[in-house]
């Protein structure tokens, strides 16, 4: 494909996007990418988007009522994470950015361990090597040459295991994105590379990040490059699970761009309506990803309303225990600034330590200081 | 293989090869490292020994190089990168200060990143731009990172080691005007120090000089002049610049009650600074003078035709420790 045109055009053309379900929830084919999907399957799919898009907004609203400081929602991009997510194996390494939700469902990572750091008692926190989900990275870009780095490792490993690497259309602008891309290549890293275009980076269109379409840019560092339609669960399926097949095969790295809609806000601090049209996002709403799943099942008298019904108890469910979670999550101890600054420690910091100790005593009970020492 | 005379080159080499022996997660990787051996050759022969897989030639690209050897590290490995050159080291600032100092802390200690960062620094060898820099004073500043810098062949050996088998990151600064310094090496042997403690390179009663890295050796020549004046010079060895040892660095000034911290990087928020303010902490009511600092001047590094002036030299040292001793 050429460009011809200017920079703005060439994104708001639609090309080769790979589709296997429509927005009105009609199932379709590709000639390059298939999917056997069961009933049992699909359900299972449906219950993810539903209880990933319960726990975003329950997040959202535990950031209105203070509980949290800031969240950042993956409203409208819950198709492009559960069906990347669901391709993955357990072997298989995630490496996200902070918004990364549904794939950490996907991954089995306990929902409550995402909010700890945006309610401000940790920087993350949990154990990534449990369910294999890095932590979340905020500094745009970073993680995809940690997953690069780890990908090459498993080169080394000899084993199948595969990795992704997650990162969005204003990050396709981070040099460390592209030495990525470079790396991966080189070494022929089995690593996919996953983009969720999601046409907003806070304030900023995909227009200002480039002139081709994202996925374009592959082609450039010498490995392929497909672009989804992000809303679609099943393409992503389709289509991330086709990377990770090569990349276990080792073809190396590959590059979707999952072509979706940040619905809400970049995170609670912002305020889209400074920068964008309500128009576009009603129009985002007509492709909406968990309403074509639904449409689909019942089309196919796959899920019976008892069925829907369940799952939204169990979202509720979900909700509720987020909720009190939060709510229960205690402050870290003062002292534990000082813990895990160093595998081995350091003299300073245990004098800092010490310092703040003898500090906070000479308050004499007077006022908590933090437990024990 | 006894003790020999080592370059520190060839005690870097050795270290090195050492530590790839040791422990087959440890790999060796950055810009020509490979075939080349390095430009400075400390890398020289490994890559015939031990293969594309262990030894690995990088892209041009540090933070890609910085930001893959982090990610090799989850996944187990102990990667030793090579910077080429100190003034080629931002490219990787953001990764090395926003992802490898902070990952153990963030991840309540589940995520360890045993990366040794290898950078040739200072100036003093007629080098162009970007090529003589003295950055300690950024990485020392970052709590996370590890920094320490040899100023002998037999330190760079043994320090190296240590520095590789630690969990801890740890930028590594070679004084690369030393490279070529000479040295007694047994790396049969053991460590002399930990790697975290300084060391008195020569004893004396009148003052401390503190050093580290490519200064110790001009310190030690300052304090030889000056024994020829009378004066009986101490130089510390400071051999870590994070953590520092204080406790070394307390009693060697409370003995002589007068000291002087000297390096490459300039003077204003050098880590004479820090050294100076915790010195004067510790040792008020032995100090017979105020803690002077000789370093490079607040201004770019010179071009090299002028990059001795910017550098403090013997007589520089001398005048300071003059000044002190005048008090």
């Amino acid at each position: 494909m050429t460009v011809e045109s200017p920079a703005g055009t060439a994104t708001a053309a639609v090309p080769e996007l790979v589709q296997l379900l429509t927005p009105e929830g009609e199932r379709v084919e590709h000639p390059r990418f298939s999917l056997e999907t069961t009933p049992e399957e699909l359900r299972s799919i449906y219950r993810d988007l539903v209880l990933v898009r319960r726990f975003d907004g329950e997040a959202t609203a535990l950031q209105r009522q203070g509980e949290l400081g800031l969240w950042a929602s993956l409203l409208g991009q819950e198709a492009a994470q559960v069906g990347s997510g669901r391709a993955q194996r357990p072997g298989d390494w995630a490496f996200p950015t902070y918004r990364e939700h549904g794939v950490a469902w996907c991954k089995g990572v306990d929902p409550l361990n995402l909010l700890g750091m945006f309610r401000g008692v940790n920087h993350g926190g949990w154990d990534p090597y449990e369910k294999n989900f890095n932590l979340y990275t905020i500094v745009i870009g970073s993680q995809t040459l940690h997953a690069t780095g780890y990908a090459m490792g498993i080169t080394k490993d000899g084993t199948d295991d595969a990795v992704v690497a997650y990162f969005g259309d204003g990050a396709s602008s981070q040099g460390d994105v592209n030495e990525a891309f470079t790396f991966a290549s080189v070494y022929n890293a089995p690593v996919v590379f996953f983009c969720q275009n999601n046409q907003w980076a806070i304030s900023e269109p995909t227009e200002r990040q480039t002139r081709v379409p994202l996925y374009q840019r592959a082609a450039g560092f010498g490995f392929p490059g497909v672009r989804v339609d992000g809303n679609d669960v099943l393409a992503v399926l389709a289509v991330t699970r086709w990377a990770l097949e090569r990349a276990r095969n080792g073809e190396g790295p590959a590059l979707i761009e999952a072509f979706t809609y940040r619905m809400g806000a970049h995170t609670t601090s912002d305020d889209p309506t400074r920068y964008r049209i309500a128009d576009e996002l009603e129009e985002w709403k007509l492709k909406d990803p968990i309403e074509r799943v639904k449409a689909y099942l019942v089309r196919e008298d796959w899920a019976d309303q008892e069925f829907f019904d369940a799952v939204d108890a169990e979202s509720e469910q979900l909700a509720r225990r987020v909720r009190e979670g939060v709510r229960n999550m205690p402050d870290p101890d003062p002292t534990s600034i000082f813990e895990n600054v160093y595998a081995e420690g350091h003299a300073l910091v245990d004098e800092e330590r010490a310092e703040y100790v003898a500090y906070a005593a000479s308050f004499d009970g007077s006022e908590e200081v933090g437990e024990g020492r | 293989m006894a003790a020999e005379n080592y370059s520190m080159v060839k005690a870097l080499n050795e270290a090195l090869r050492r530590s790839l022996e040791a422990d087959p997660k440890t790999l060796v990787m950055g810009e020509d490292v490979g075939r080349l051996g390095g430009v400075f050759r400390v890398t020289d022969g490994l890559h015939k020994d031990f293969g594309d897989a262990r030894v690995i030639d990088t892209p041009l690209a540090e933070s890609g190089i910085m930001g893959t050897a982090i990610g090799l590290a989850l996944r187990g490995y102990r990667p030793v990168v090579e910077i080429q050159f100190d003034g080629f080291v931002y490219p990787a600032f953001d990764q090395i200060v926003t992802q490898l100092a902070k990952m153990h802390a963030r991840s309540l200690g589940h995520v360890k990143l045993p990366i040794t960062v290898r950078i040739p620094f200072g100036g003093g060898i007629g080098a162009v731009e970007h090529h003589s820099e003295s950055h300690e004073a950024y990485f020392a500043h970052t709590a996370g990172l590890k920094v320490v810098s040899p100023s002998n062949p037999a330190d760079a050996h043994w320090m190296l080691r240590q520095a590789i088998a630690s969990d801890d990151p740890v930028i590594f600064l070679e004084p690369k005007r030393r490279y070529w310094d000479k040295g007694v090496v047994d790396p049969l042997g053991e460590a002399a120090l930990p790697l975290h403690a300084a060391r008195v390179a020569r004893p004396g009663k009148d003052l401390t000089l503190v050093a580290y890295g490519p200064m110790v050796k001009v310190c030690l020549e300052a304090a030889e002049a000056a024994a020829e004046d009378g004066h009986q010079i101490e130089v510390v060895d400071l051999r870590s610049l994070s953590p520092v040892d204080f406790d070394a660095l307390e009693a060697s000034v409370k003995r002589t009650g007068r000291a002087v911290v000297v390096h490459e990087a300039p003077v204003f928020m050098g880590m004479g600074a820090e050294l100076a303010a915790r010195i004067t902490e510790r040792c008020f009511y032995s100090l017979e003078a105020p803690v002077l600092r000789v370093g490079g001047y607040f201004a770019p590094y010179p071009p090299s035709r002028v990059e001795e002036t910017y550098l403090p030299d013997l007589d520089r040292v001398l005048d300071a420790v003059d000044r002190a001793l005048a008090f």
